[in-house]
């Protein structure tokens, strides 16, 4: 067992892992940080999520140990400091893109990369970047708008209704 | 305009902030102090007989607790069926003995063997690898009509055929519908597959139990549509716990889709274990092992035939059907691919004579059970399938043939069994093709067609039955349950109310809707409303959420609740205000005398109920609190239209969804946000089955499809927006809020339509296509082109 230290939602954490401990264990079991979802074991789901320095990264497609030191941001420490919803977690809400919400801190998180990345994506570009995530209770049609109306797009311009 | 938080309003989501920020609580969250971890070793061939376990290494291993076998649950009950099908000779259904763990043979790739369990899961892992398991392979039974056939190899050896049960309905009418056919100016007939599919859920199942010996207190964690079902059918069939011992809690769950109604064996396992153990057992499936465990969907072989007469009216539809049921009957399994799916075979059509016949079959697969739709898909893709392969038959418009065979007066009586209370399909129809443009088609192909594409449009009607279900009527059917729904409303001294639901939430957004409905009624804010669910502890016995059921059946139960809570605090508020209890009246959260200013607030009389010092305790306890149990007294029957307009590359066979329309009919609405999601979401799996979706089996019974490496689930790239419109409204005459269930239309009424639009697009570019069995894969749409 080793110890892994790494910068979790802005805190200096550390928990004992072995070689073969992911990223997504050490998150959920070893600091309890239970936001990020294990959707599948072949990395196609996307439920697990998180920024690791910056990059949106499927964090059961890690070993803990190999990103020791980075910065990491998962779902808990998405909010504003206030505790209020950020822009894109206001916009799911309000476009009611999750239901039953497993998928949800995946999607939130790999849409702050994209927005991050492309400010004002396409519908198209959308889709195309949430490929890697799936969610099975909304169809898109609603993490599409959401995803949209968070970059700031008037999106009964893009969306049928 | 409704009020914001009131009935008709898109009040979003209170469940959302949690879900958002990461504080959703799912049962692979909770983690009991001193837990020990199961790891199922589980069956790798499809059928066999288990000569010998040797885990004598396994358990010798640093961590290891105990390995369970077969032997230990020698003293318990096997996994009970809850339904019961009599078949045409008055023969009830055979139904073999489903184990908790694998007894002597392995009936299908996946079926559980024995269990480690140990301190960690890892542990628990490494030791499983050393576990050996002699079994004498023996042939698959895969093929279902070649299953029956006589001196075939059995799944179950006891039972004595791989038939389960032969179903005909209604079968007084079978010599009236062959001389019908016999008659027919016009029969059209039509042989397909619905193929199998996986449900799926984001959120893999998870059991957590533990035992308290000095309370003998069980309490299970697990991740269900329906607690209370669960409770009662391990409690008093698998391993006879009375329910005042046995506690279960389904908390936050990530999707269920049918998938998470049943009572599995890994739930047994952990509470059964707990006790042996003396600690908390944990399971957690894995994505692979839910495509080995989860009970799957579909999976029908059918040959319809529609016999018409001289003008186009249909007079009769025969059909013949061979249901899988995989290895053992999963817990609503039989109920399916009969009255779930016979009862619909009428469609939206005056269709005077109908005979279906079901065939059951054992297989050595992943048992089959209800997947969004339930029978329901099955019936309405034949149907509308028919139908349009009928209209090219004749030569007339999709269009025509359906509105000229509609059904137009309600109720309706239809010949299999059900009494449609309303629709107007014309309505729907005419919306349908107002909102996707129909008339603009032909600008939009040549579009298409200048670019080398085939485009096509194609059409289904839907009817379904849900808000399951009248009690008295499925009792007769063979249910071995009720489906009546509960709740408790409970108004607190200050005014504030929770609501105790026996329904669960798993995505559908009850604790935001469920309060507007209450909030509507008694006229103070939603926030002052809390919606409780999920813990068998607390929530009075309910049946759960599937059948799209919840506000039909559960929303009708608080309706009830409430309506005693304000009787009774109108009572109150009679006494206070000095006035005779019918002259009191509530609005906005106010009780007044009726044409006077004199009134009482509403925490003026929820103090009172409880503060009770000036109050009539001669005549009525104190307390705000009340119960109610509703029975449907018949189904609700949303109906339809649906459009799918694709195109198709001719070279590669790749069908591409350019737009969906779904014109609904659901009656009265509560929240329209949540009820277009929920239409968004079954559009999606409706798509993923006509496209993408298919649970594979090789010959031997090895499923192909055990990831998402390789089933294929709808990604975001693969569809459409949706347009989606609810302005049809036929309000349902038998429950208060005049609704109709929403959450399984959308997979219902979308498959047909997909596969009439490439149908429709291949036959408009000179290919002469009958029919492609779904998935429609490129591959298969290529071979369907090209002879």
């Amino acid at each position: 067992m080793t110890k892994v230290t790494m910068t979790v939602n802005g805190k200096t954490v550390s928990a004992m892992t072995e070689g073969r401990t992911l990223l997504s264990s050490y998150l959920r079991e070893g600091l309890g940080l239970t936001g990020t979802h294990i959707g599948c074991d072949t990395s196609q789901c996307g439920a697990c999520t998180v920024h690791v320095d910056g990059v949106a990264v499927k964090s059961c497609s890690v070993f803990a140990q190999d990103v020791a030191g980075a910065t990491v941001t998962t779902i808990e420490g998405m909010a504003n400091a206030d505790g209020s919803l950020s822009v894109i977690q206001q916009a799911f809400q309000d476009h009611h893109g999750l239901q039953c919400g497993y998928c949800t801190p995946g999607m939130v998180m790999a849409s702050a990369a994209l927005l991050a990345s492309n400010p004002s994506p396409t519908e198209g570009e959308v889709r195309h970047y949430l490929e890697g995530n799936i969610c099975r209770c909304t169809g898109y049609h609603n993490i599409v708008k959401a995803v949209l109306a968070a970059s700031g797009q008037d999106v009964a311009a893009v969306a049928a209704e | 305009m409704p009020k914001d938080g009131g009935i008709g309003a898109s009040t979003k989501r209170r469940e959302d902030i949690r879900f958002l920020t990461g504080k959703g609580r799912y049962t692979d969250d909770i983690n009991l102090r001193g837990q020990a971890y199961a790891h199922f070793v589980r069956s790798e061939v499809a059928h066999g007989r288990i000569k010998g376990i040797d885990f004598a290494a396994a358990e010798a291993m640093e961590g290891v607790v105990k390995v369970f076998t077969a032997a230990d649950f020698a003293g318990v009950g096997g996994i009970p069926c809850g339904w019961q099908i009599t078949d045409k000779h008055g023969k009830v259904m055979l139904e073999p003995k489903h184990p908790v763990l694998a007894d002597g043979k392995v009936r299908h790739v996946g079926d559980p063997i024995c269990v480690v369990v140990a301190d960690t899961y890892e542990q628990a892992r490494d030791a499983a690898e050393m576990i050996e398991i002699d079994i004498e392979e023996l042939p698959a039974v895969l093929d279902m009509k070649a299953a029956i056939e006589p001196g075939g190899t059995l799944v179950h050896e006891e039972i004595g055929s791989n038939l389960c049960f032969d179903w005909g309905f209604v079968e007084e009418n079978k010599a009236a519908v062959d001389e019908a056919f016999a008659k027919a100016a016009h029969v059209t007939t039509l042989e397909l597959v619905n193929n199998r599919l996986v449900a799926n859920p984001m959120e893999p199942r998870v059991a957590v139990a533990d035992f308290e010996s000095h309370s003998d207190q069980y309490t299970l964690y697990t991740t269900s549509q329906n607690p209370h079902v669960i409770r009662l059918l391990m409690g008093a069939f698998v391993l006879g716990i009375p329910e005042h011992k046995l506690r279960v809690v389904a908390p936050d769950v990530g999707g269920g889709f049918g998938s998470k109604i049943y009572h599995y064996a890994e739930e047994a396992f952990v509470t059964f274990a707990a006790k042996v153990v003396k600690r908390p057992v944990k399971w957690t499936s894995s994505r692979s092992e839910a495509f080995l465990s989860d009970a799957q969907g579909r999976d029908h072989v059918t040959k319809i035939e529609l016999a018409l007469d001289a003008e186009n009216n249909f007079t009769a539809i025969r059909t013949d059907t061979y249901a899988n049921m995989g290895a053992y009957l999963s817990t609503f399994a039989p109920a399916i691919p009969t009255w779930l799916h016979g009862t619909l075979m009428a469609g939206n059509y005056k269709t005077p004579l109908i005979y279906v016949n079901v065939k059951a079959v054992f297989t050595n697969t992943i048992p089959v059970d209800a997947y969004r739709g339930a029978g329901r898909p099955e019936a309405t893709f034949q149907l509308e399938r028919l139908v349009d392969k009928a209209a090219r038959e004749l030569g007339v418009d999709p269009v025509a043939l359906r509105r000229q065979n509609f059904i137009t007066e309600f109720p309706y009586q239809t010949p299999v069994a059900v009494v449609y209370d309303t629709g107007n399909y014309h309505a729907t129809m005419d919306k349908l093709l107002e909102i996707s443009d129909h008339a603009g088609f032909e600008a939009r192909r040549m579009e298409s067609a200048a670019r080398g594409k085939l485009r096509g449009f194609g059409i289904a009607h839907y009817i379904e039955a849900c808000g399951i279900a009248p009690s008295n009527l499925v009792g007769q059917l063979g249910a071995r349950a009720g489906l009546y729904e509960s709740a408790t409303v409970r108004v607190n001294a200050t005014g504030s109310i929770s609501v105790y639901t026996g329904s669960h939430s798993h995505g559908q957004g009850h604790e935001t809707s469920f309060a507007q409905v209450v909030a509507e009624m008694i006229g103070i804010d939603a926030a002052q409303i809390d919606i409780v669910h999920g813990d068998t502890s607390n929530t009075p016995m309910g049946m759960g959420t599937y059948g799209s059921r919840s506000l039909a059946v559960g929303g009708s139960a608080i309706v009830k609740a409430t309506n005693k809570i304000i009787n009774k605090a109108k009572k109150i508020a009679s006494h206070l205000l000095e006035a005779a209890e019918g002259d009191i009246e509530l609005k906005d959260g106010k009780f007044t005398v009726a044409g006077t200013d004199k009134s009482v607030d509403w925490v003026g009389v929820t103090l009172a109920a409880y503060v009770p010092h000036n109050y009539p305790l001669e005549s009525l306890e104190p307390g705000l609190e009340e119960t109610a149990f509703y029975d449907p007294s018949n189904f609700t029957y949303p109906s339809g239209a649906y459009g799918c307009e694709v195109e198709v590359d001719a070279d590669t066979g790749q069908v591409t969804v350019l737009a969906f329309s779904a014109a609904d009919d659901f009656g009265n609405i509560v929240n329209p946000m949540i009820v277009e999601g929920q239409v968004q979401g079954g559009l999606a799996q409706g798509i993923g089955q006509a496209l993408m979706e298919n649970c594979a089996y090789d010959e031997n019974g090895q499923l192909l499809s055990g990831s998402f490496m390789d089933y294929a689930m709808p990604r975001a790239t693969d569809l459409p927006m949706f347009n989606v419109d609810h302005s049809c409204v036929t309000p349902c005459t038998h429950n208060p809020l005049g609704v109709k269930g929403c959450g399984e239309a959308g997979a219902i009424g979308s498959p047909p339509a997909v596969v009439n639009a490439v149908i429709d697009a291949l036959i408009r570019g000179g290919h002469d296509v009958k029919h492609i069995d779904m998935p429609l894969t490129p591959s298969r749409v290529w071979a369907a082109i090209n002879g």
